[in-house]
C-alpha cells in the first residue's frame, strides 16, 4: 500500500511538470502582451497549440533522415525526464535518489544534443546558423551551469537534489554571499538556456538573429508539437531548478499527508507562476543583444559562479 | 553565523561585485550609475556596520557616503561630462575578457592574503576586510586599464570606497580620520576635475593615449 502511494506521488510529480508547462509559457505570453498594451492570446492557448499540431500532417524535407524524424520525441523525452527529476512539491520522492543535478544538467545536454543535429539534418542555412549558435551559448552556459551546481552541492554536502532541498529547509543556511552569487549566474544560465530576450527573441520566426526558431523551422506537425512542448517543459524544469535550489519553502519532506502534500502543490504552483510573470517583466526591460555580446553575458554568469565556488571553498562562512 | 552578519556579508560582496560591473562598463555615464550605486550600498554597509559595532559616529561616515559620493560627486561627474561633451562616448576598455580574469585573480589574491593575517579576528571583520581589499584592488585595475581620464577618476573613487569599508570593518576607528579621509578625496576630486579640463584645453580630448606623445623617454 506504501509502496501504491509511493508511486503515485511519484506520478503526480511527473505529470505535474508536463501539465502546467504550457501554462506557464502561456502565462509568460500574456503577461509580455499586456506590458506591451496588447491584449495577448488567452492563457491557454499553447495548449490549443500543441493539441493542433498532433492533428496535423508532418511535412518531411525529401533528404530528411531517420534522425530528423526521431530527433523531437528525444528532445522530448530527455526534457521530460529532467523535469521529473527535479523535486517540485515535495522532497524524497521513490525516485529521487537518481535526481542529480549533474545528471540533470547532462540530459538537458542530450536533448540540446539533439536538436542540434536536427537542426543540421536537412542541410538548410536556417538550421546550420542555429546549431552552431546553440552550441555556442551552450559551450558558454554550461560550465557556468556546472560551477553553480558546485557551489551548492559544496554548501548540502550533496549533488542530489532531494537532499539539498530536504536540508536547506531543515538547517537554514542564511542569506550567503556565495548563494547570491550563484542564483545571478542561475538566473543568466536559465535566460540563456530557454532562448529568451536578451540572447535570443522567443516570439520571432523572422530575424536573423534566432537561434532556437531557426533550427526548428523545418519542423511541421507532431514533431513541431513535441519540440514545442520540450520547449514548455524545458521553462518549467529550469522555474523548478530556481525554486528548489533557492527558495524550497513550502515542500513537503518526510511528512507526505495530505495537508503537507497540498502545501506544497500550492507553493509550487505559485512560485512558478511567480517566475512567470517576472521573467517577461525583465524581457521587456533590455533589449535583445547581438551574437557577439553573448560570451560577455554568459561570461557574467561563468564569473559570478567561480567567485561562489571559490568563496565556498576558502571558507564555509561565506 | 546570524543573520546581521550575513547581511553585512552580502553588502560587501555587492560593493566588490559593483566594482566588477565598474570594470566592464564601457559607456561613460552608466560607469558614473554604477560609481554612485556602489556608493549607496557602501553607505548602507557601513550604517549596517554601525548598528552591529554600536558605534553611532560610524552613520556620519554612512552618511558623507551616502549623500556627497553617492549623491553629489556623481551630479557633479555627469555635469562634467556634459560638458566635455563625452556623454555618448563608448569607451574602448582594454581587453573584457582578460580583465573580467585578472579581477577574479585579484579577488582570490585578496581573501588569501586577509586569510592568514587576520586569522584571530571574527569572521565578520575578517571576510569584510578580504572584500574590501577586493575593491581597492580592483579600482586600481580599473585606473590602469581606462585611457579616460574621468573613467580613471572613477577608478580612484572605488579604490577609496573600499578604504572606507576597510577602515568601517575594524572596530574602534576614530572619526577624525574619517573625515580627514573624505577631504582628502573631495580635493583630489576637484584636482582632477581641473586637471581634467586642463587636458581637454590642450589636446582637445581626454583621452590620456594622447599624453604618450609628450613622454620625453620614448625617443622617437
Amino acid at each position: 500500500m506504501a509502496l501504491i502511494l509511493d508511486l503515485l506521488w511519484q506520478a503526480v510529480q511527473m505529470l505535474l511538470v508536463v501539465a502546467v508547462a504550457p501554462l506557464v509559457l502561456g502565462v509568460t505570453r500574456k503577461v509580455k502582451a499586456r506590458l506591451l498594451r496588447r491584449r495577448g492570446p488567452p492563457l491557454l492557448q499553447p495548449y490549443s497549440d500543441i493539441w493542433k499540431l498532433l492533428h496535423k500532417e508532418a511535412v518531411l524535407a525529401t533528404n530528411a533522415s531517420w534522425l530528423y524524424r526521431t530527433a523531437p520525441y528525444v528532445i522530448f523525452a530527455a526534457t521530460w525526464v529532467a523535469a521529473a527529476l527535479v523535486p517540485t512539491y515535495a522532497t524524497g520522492l521513490l525516485f529521487s535518489w537518481s535526481a542529480d543535478l549533474i545528471a540533470i544538467v547532462a540530459l538537458i545536454g542530450t536533448g540540446r544534443f539533439a536538436l542540434a543535429l536536427a537542426g543540421m539534418d536537412v542541410g538548410t542555412a536556417f538550421g546550420g546558423i542555429g546549431s552552431s549558435r546553440e552550441m555556442l551559448i551552450a559551450s558558454l552556459a554550461e560550465p557556468a551551469m556546472l560551477l553553480v551546481v558546485f557551489t551548492v552541492a559544496l554548501l548540502a554536502g550533496t549533488t542530489q537534489l532531494s537532499s539539498i532541498a530536504a536540508q536547506m529547509i531543515d538547517t537554514p543556511v542564511g542569506v550567503r554571499v556565495s548563494l547570491a552569487l550563484a542564483l545571478f549566474a542561475f538566473v543568466f544560465v536559465a535566460i540563456a538556456e530557454n532562448g529568451r530576450i536578451p540572447i535570443d527573441n522567443p516570439a520571432t520566426h523572422l530575424e536573423l538573429t534566432m537561434v532556437h526558431e531557426a533550427m526548428v523551422l523545418e519542423y511541421s506537425g507532431r514533431h513541431l508539437a513535441m519540440i514545442e512542448a520540450a520547449a514548455a517543459v524545458k521553462l518549467v524544469l529550469y522555474c523548478s531548478l530556481l525554486a528548489c535550489l533557492f527558495f524550497p519553502f513550502g515542500m513537503a519532506t518526510a511528512d507526505k499527508s495530505l495537508a503537507a502534500v497540498s502545501l506544497g502543490l500550492a507553493s509550487y504552483l505559485a512560485k512558478i507562476l511567480a517566475f512567470a510573470v517576472l521573467l517577461p517583466v525583465g524581457e521587456t526591460l533590455v533589449a535583445k543583444m547581438r551574437v557577439f555580446r553573448y560570451p560577455v553575458f554568459l561570461g557574467g554568469a561563468f564569473a559570478a559562479a567561480a567567485l561562489a565556488v571559490f568563496l565556498q571553498f576558502v571558507s564555509r562562512g561565506f | 553565523m546570524s543573520l546581521f552578519t550575513d547581511i553585512g556579508h552580502l553588502l560587501a560582496a555587492g560593493m566588490m561585485i559593483l566594482s566588477f560591473l565598474l570594470l566592464y562598463q564601457d559607456r561613460i555615464t552608466a560607469t558614473l550609475n554604477v560609481f554612485a550605486a556602489q556608493a549607496i550600498v557602501l553607505g548602507l554597509a557601513v550604517a549596517w556596520q554601525a548598528e552591529l559595532q554600536d558605534a553611532p559616529h560610524l552613520f556620519v561616515t554612512a552618511a558623507i557616503a551616502l549623500v556627497v559620493k553617492g549623491g553629489i560627486i556623481p551630479m557633479a561627474l555627469h555635469r562634467i561630462v556634459r560638458r566635455l561633451e563625452i556623454h555618448r562616448e563608448i569607451e574602448q576598455v582594454i581587453g573584457g575578457g582578460p580583465v573580467m580574469l585578472v579581477g577574479l585573480g585579484l579577488v582570490a589574491l585578496s581573501i588569501m592574503l586577509v586569510f592568514p593575517v587576520a586569522g584571530g579576528v571574527d569572521s565578520l571583520a575578517r571576510e569584510d576586510l578580504a572584500f574590501a581589499l577586493a575593491v581597492i584592488l580592483l579600482g586600481l585595475l580599473m585606473m590602469i586599464t581606462r585611457r579616460n581620464a574621468v573613467t580613471q577618476v572613477i577608478g580612484f573613487m572605488s579604490l577609496e570606497n573600499g578604504l572606507v569599508l576597510a577602515a568601517t570593518g575594524a572596530k574602534g576607528m576614530p572619526l577624525v580620520v574619517e573625515f580627514s579621509v573624505a577631504f582628502s578625496i573631495l580635493i583630489a576630486f576637484i584636482v582632477f576635475g581641473v586637471f581634467v579640463f586642463r587636458i581637454r584645453e590642450r589636446f582637445d580630448t581626454v583621452d590620456v593615449g594622447a599624453l604618450d606623445r609628450f613622454r620625453g623617454d620614448r625617443g622617437d
